[in-house]
């Protein structure tokens, strides 16, 4: 039997009637969502990149990447934008916690009416919605909340103290299981590809690091590249630059990557992995001048595609600035080599110690080869011309590298001083540290530049690695004269410089003149950039060539010049580095083909 | 924990009344698989509850049941055939088949039931599933670990957060990764709120199933203020996609705790009211008591697990024989009942509640301040997960609830299962638990075992 309380004790329930309801009279209106709702999208149109992880991480398939009127394409940014479709997407906002930029994000709005069903197909930022600037919502939560990995493996290192006075190779390289975690944090957006001058497909061979396919990764790199045991390791890499996980964190160490694979492969598997042949059935004949970069890696697609290549060079061996130029403990030759070797062994006849101009003329190779390419670089130091730059130990530092990498003894005094702010000052400063720390066991070097720190063209890890060898690094200051007494260079006489370019980005210096020092010295070297030289263009075929009115050679799209037959690239039309030499070079080589089939004119 | 510790504890929360008895079954299993050695088989008049259960359980049968029909005539009830189900002669005009759902008010989800009835007494029942199948175990194999995340979850809808939670865990397990310390806090918190919210609706769910609404109305008011918690914590209501692998994916948002702390407060009141208006109502008591009732003997033989077995005075828990994350740093006592009929697994579902508040509190008084809640993991769109598998188990509202996952190494899961507590309760245990029960009751007695069927078809 039930107790009488278990009759009576349910009709508490009449208390609520003294209650206040607890109902919203309005939701609609009286009820935001919370200040981390993950509501509507929102996007930030000017800092997204069209990276694309947001399409990528989407596991209902709701955003796709669309082209829209109002971005466009350039270099790290895609041009596209994320839609997204509300009859697909479930909110949960992995989207905006994987976005490269933080562009992306959800509002706290979650009421939208509308009698088309298409309207829930937008693209957020573009499409105006209510909630564009609404400010709460979902965003990446802060600070340690990532999804990915922020920073980058890091380059094993030779030390300072190891590498002071040797010029064995600082970098050491990836091991397999670095290679493959720094592979593993490409969102595989392709901006990198887009970017890169020769257009290699990285994220395709960052991919067959991830997969441990060395050899794919290998043709791939070789299909837009066929140095890359140097590229591997000096490249100016300007894929980094537009990398999109450089947007909040460090872009992925692509350079070092690529040089794991290329690493990974020895030098007798070549053949094996790229399966390459040169199958010479073509009748026509090229000549290529110069053996940097440009030279050999349109050599390399022209003999592929089947023509004669006859490469002439001035130097007693190939590699042009990469093996007179870039030191060793950068680019150490045996890398140089491996890649060199590849390519000539693809059938690539070579003249060396052989100077167009001097030993050959041009008309002549135009008489004997049906279409000549030229690479001749920029090999020229220009000098200051502050009083006093006459004196015989004024030194140009590309001509003391050349002739240190030729094995020629090099002067090397106590105490250097070297003009310049660049890579190439960085280059010729840490040789000589090196050379002065082996001749007396300590450096003594001053190294100064127009542009103050935060704008020296040379790369940071340039400039701390000089440091770190103990180089008197002094950024900011105008070469005014060098002191001579008695014929015996004394140093150098500087002033404060306020600013290198006008407002126009013109070189245009401006000084504090009651500012100076003198930086002492008894060997003075400039490395104030290279000019070129190119006195082997005879009179009748200068003429027949388009200038600018600041004296630079004109070609076409594909490298071509006014004188049909004759393509000129690298250095002196692009860059100048590497990577636009060799992509320079493929495209050369392309415009050749296509020249000689009749397809391509100057115009 | 001593004794008298344990009784402190439950007597703050319950008084003395609702003490649970001192449980019988503390021990798993094997104690009572000999009392009842045909009952599985359902052997001679076989599956009238109580008669079949051998000793102990008849004890608890004649003891406490009042209104499941004495044992009839054997040509009322068809005689089972070899297999252990009933034998129904439809041509002899004295059985009635009818089904219960999929679309029915008193069926949990779209499952339905099977019924041969013999006047309005269950003679035969078969369970049906396959009106919500997703194919979610197969959707996995081809997600990315990340995205299998806001997936998963709509493996249990209403308690979604027991999915996000063993997946992650799981993941952890098989990379070697550990959440740190605040997110394992967090990660409680939400794993409680999501018991509590789902209590709140089974608890006076209940008495509606027996057509006692307004519980149900008052339940859901407070469900909703827990509801604004989540919002608040983790960006949703329902899908809360709060737990990744790595940890989770905020901090306690400013004033949080306190908030919290006064809605629970909510929740002991809540919890008051209801027990005058259901569990102390005459008409709740009668259709309640006796009715459903599952013999302790079936617990391990049907895999029966959390309020279902802990009723039947099981004291089992997942969260205490097998301590995950930082539960073995809360205070708290199983509720653990004799007798697992229906109104003793809404009082046992009653009592957690209040326990799950109990300790929702202590959690928030324990989450550091500091502190980071998300350890680094690899890029979500590349991470391969070593090869290997695990079993990952939590204890949900409705028991033990865990993941199988299998990895061979790749990006994409090769095989993720879930083991769900409703399988075995929703299936073999509710075909055999509605034989000789009044059809009125079918509803009430699915609901008094939590089946939830999205969590049987994945
Ligand atoms: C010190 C230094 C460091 C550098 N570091 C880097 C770096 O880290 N990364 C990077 O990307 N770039 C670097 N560069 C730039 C890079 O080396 C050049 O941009 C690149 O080599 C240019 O390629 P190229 O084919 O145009 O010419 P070059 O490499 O200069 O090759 C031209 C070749 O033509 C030959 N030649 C010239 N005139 C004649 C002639 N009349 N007849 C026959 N042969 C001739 C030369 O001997 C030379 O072998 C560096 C340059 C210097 C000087
Ligand atoms: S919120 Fe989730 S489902 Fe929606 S677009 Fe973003 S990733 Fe896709
Ligand atoms: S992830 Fe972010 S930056 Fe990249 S496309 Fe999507 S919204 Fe833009």
């Amino acid at each position: 039997m039930s107790k009488l309380k278990d009759i009576l004790s349910p009709f508490t329930a009449w208390n609520n009637l003294a209650r206040d309801p607890v109902t919203i009279k309005d939701p609609i209106n009286d009820r935001p969502g919370a200040a981390r709702y993950r509501g509507f999208h929102q996007n930030d149109i000017e800092k997204c990149i069209g990276c694309g992880a947001c399409e990528s991480i989407c596991e209902t398939g709701a955003i796709r990447m669309v082209e829209v009127d109002e971005v466009e394409t350039k270099e790290g940014d895609s041009g596209l934008r994320p839609e997204v479709d509300y009859g697909r997407c479930c909110f949960c906002a992995l989207c905006v916690d994987i976005c490269s930029t933080g562009s992306l994000t959800l509002s706290n709005e979650y009421i939208w009416v509308d009698e088309d069903p298409e309207a829930f197909t937008f693209v957020p930022g573009i499409d105006k919605k209510p909630w564009d600037n609404n400010q709460d919502g979902w965003k990446k939560p802060e600070p340690d909340y990532e999804l990915n990995i922020k920073e980058r493996v890091r380059m094993p290192e030779m030390q300072a103290e190891e590498r002071e006075n040797s010029f064995v190779e600082i970098v050491k390289g990836y091991s397999r299981e670095q290679a493959i975690a720094e592979a593993d944090r490409c969102i595989d957006c392709g901006l990198c590809q887009a970017t890169c001058p020769a257009h290699m497909d990285i994220p395709d061979y960052i991919r067959a690091v991830r997969e441990e396919n060395l050899k794919e990764g290998f043709r791939i790199m070789y299909k837009t590249n066929p140095l890359p045991e140097v590229c591997g390791r000096i490249c100016t890499h300007k894929c980094e630059d537009v990398c999109a996980m450089g947007h909040r964190g460090d872009p992925i160490a692509i350079r070092w990557l690529k040089r794991y694979i290329a690493d990974s492969v020895d030098e007798n598997e070549y053949q094996e992995a790229l399966q390459q042949e040169n199958p010479k059935d073509k009748d026509k004949s090229i000549a290529i001048v110069g053996a940097g970069p440009t030279g050999l890696s349109a050599a390399y697609y022209l003999a592929l595609m089947g023509y004669s290549v006859k490469m002439f060079e001035a130097q007693p061996r190939a590699g042009g600035m990469m093996r007179y130029g870039i030191p060793e403990y950068r680019l150490p030759y045996n890398a140089l080599d491996q890649d060199i070797d590849y390519i000539l062994s693809l059938g690539v006849d070579i003249q060396y110690n052989t100077r167009v101009g001097k030993d050959i003329t041009l008309d002549a190779l135009h008489e004997k080869y049906d279409s000549v390419l030229v690479g001749t670089g920029l090999h020229a130091g220009k000098s200051t011309r502050i009083p006093g730059t006459d004196h015989e130990h004024v030194y140009q530092a590309v001509d003391l590298l050349r002739e240190f990498s030729k094995g020629n003894e090099i002067p090397i005094s106590e105490k250097i001083v070297i003009i310049g702010g660049g890579n190439v000052a960085m280059d010729i400063t840490r040789t000589l540290a090196r050379l002065q720390n082996q001749k007396y066991g300590q450096v003594n070097i001053t190294t100064t530049s127009l542009e103050t720190e935060d704008v020296m063209p040379a790369d940071q890890e340039e400039i701390d690695e000089a440091r770190e060898e103990k180089v008197n690094l002094k950024p900011g200051w105008g070469p005014q004269k060098i002191e001579i007494e008695n014929n015996k260079i004394k140093g150098l006489h500087v002033q404060r410089c306020l600013s290198v370019f006008d407002e126009n980005g013109r070189f245009n210096p401006q000084f504090d003149e009651s500012q100076t020092d003198f930086f002492e010295g008894d060997m003075l070297i400039e490395a104030i950039g290279q000019g070129m030289d190119i006195s082997y263009l005879s009179k009748s075929i200068r003429d027949g060539l388009d200038f600018t009115q600041r004296g630079r050679l004109v070609v076409n799209d594909y490298f071509q010049s006014k004188q049909e037959w004759l393509f000129i690239g690298g250095d002196i039309i692009q860059g100048p580095d590497v990577i636009h030499g060799i992509a320079n070079g493929h495209k050369a080589a392309r415009g050749i083909d296509m020249y000689l089939r009749g397809d391509l004119r100057y115009e | 924990m001593t004794m008298k510790k344990k009784n402190d504890i439950l007597s703050r929360l319950f008084g003395k009344e609702h003490r649970p008895q001192e449980n019988k079954h503390n021990q798993p299993a094997d104690a009572d698989s000999g009392k009842s050695s045909d009952a599985g088989k359902g052997g001679g008049t076989g599956s009238v509850p109580g008669s079949d259960s051998g000793a102990s359980g008849e004890a608890h049968y004649s003891d406490h049941n009042h209104n499941i029909a004495p044992d009839h005539t054997e040509d009322k009830y068809p005689r089972n055939g070899k297999d252990g189900k009933p034998e129904v002669d439809l041509s002899s005009g004295k059985y009635t088949k009818v089904w219960q759902g999929p679309n029915h008010p008193g069926v949990t989800g779209n499952m339905s039931l099977e019924l041969t009835i013999c006047g309005d007494e269950i003679v035969d029942a078969k369970t049906h599933v396959g009106y919500l199948h997703r194919g979610f175990e197969k959707l996995f194999e081809r997600r990315l670990y990340m995205q299998v995340m806001p997936t998963c979850l709509r493996m249990c809808v209403p308690e979604s957060d027991t999915n996000e939670y063993v997946f992650s865990e799981a993941v952890e397990e098989l990379s070697g990764i550990e959440a740190p310390e605040k997110a394992k806090w967090l990660r409680m918190l939400v794993l409680e709120m999501s018991r509590l919210q789902m209590l709140l609706r089974v608890v006076p769910g209940q008495g509606g199933a027996f057509g006692l609404g307004i519980g149900v109305q008052w339940g859901m008011y407070v469900r909703e203020l827990i509801l604004d918690l989540f919002e608040e914590l983790t960006g949703g209501r329902i899908y809360h996609m709060y737990m990744l692998p790595g940890g989770v994916r905020g901090d306690l948002p400013e004033g949080f705790r306190e908030r919290a702390i006064k809605t629970m407060d909510e929740v002991y009141r809540f919890a008051q009211r209801i027990d005058d208006v259901m569990f102390n109502n005459s008409v709740f008591k009668k259709r309640a008591t006796g009715t459903g009732y599952i013999d302790p003997s079936w617990v391990d033989r049907f895999g029966i697990v959390g309020p279902n077995a802990r009723a039947a005075g099981y004291n089992r828990d997942v969260r205490k024989d097998h301590p995950y994350l930082l539960y073995d740093q809360l205070e708290w006592e199983v509720p653990v009942l004799e007798k697992s009929d229906v109104y003793t697994r809404a009082r046992i579902r009653w009592m957690d509640m209040q326990v799950t508040a109990d300790l929702i509190k202590q959690i928030l008084n324990k989450i550091p301040e500091k502190g980071s809640f998300k350890a680094p993991t690899p890029n979500a769109l590349n991470w391969r997960i070593p090869r290997g598998e695990t079993y990952v188990k939590a204890e949900a509202s409705r028991g033990e609830f865990g993941y199988y996952v299998v990895s061979d190494g790749s990006a994409y899961p090769r095989r993720i299962t879930l083991r769900g507590p409703s399988y075995t309760h929703a299936i073999a245990l509710l075909e055999k638990m509605l034989i000789r029960t009044n059809i009125a009751d079918v509803g009430a007695i699915m609901v008094s075992l939590q089946t939830c069927p999205p969590e049987i078809e994945r």
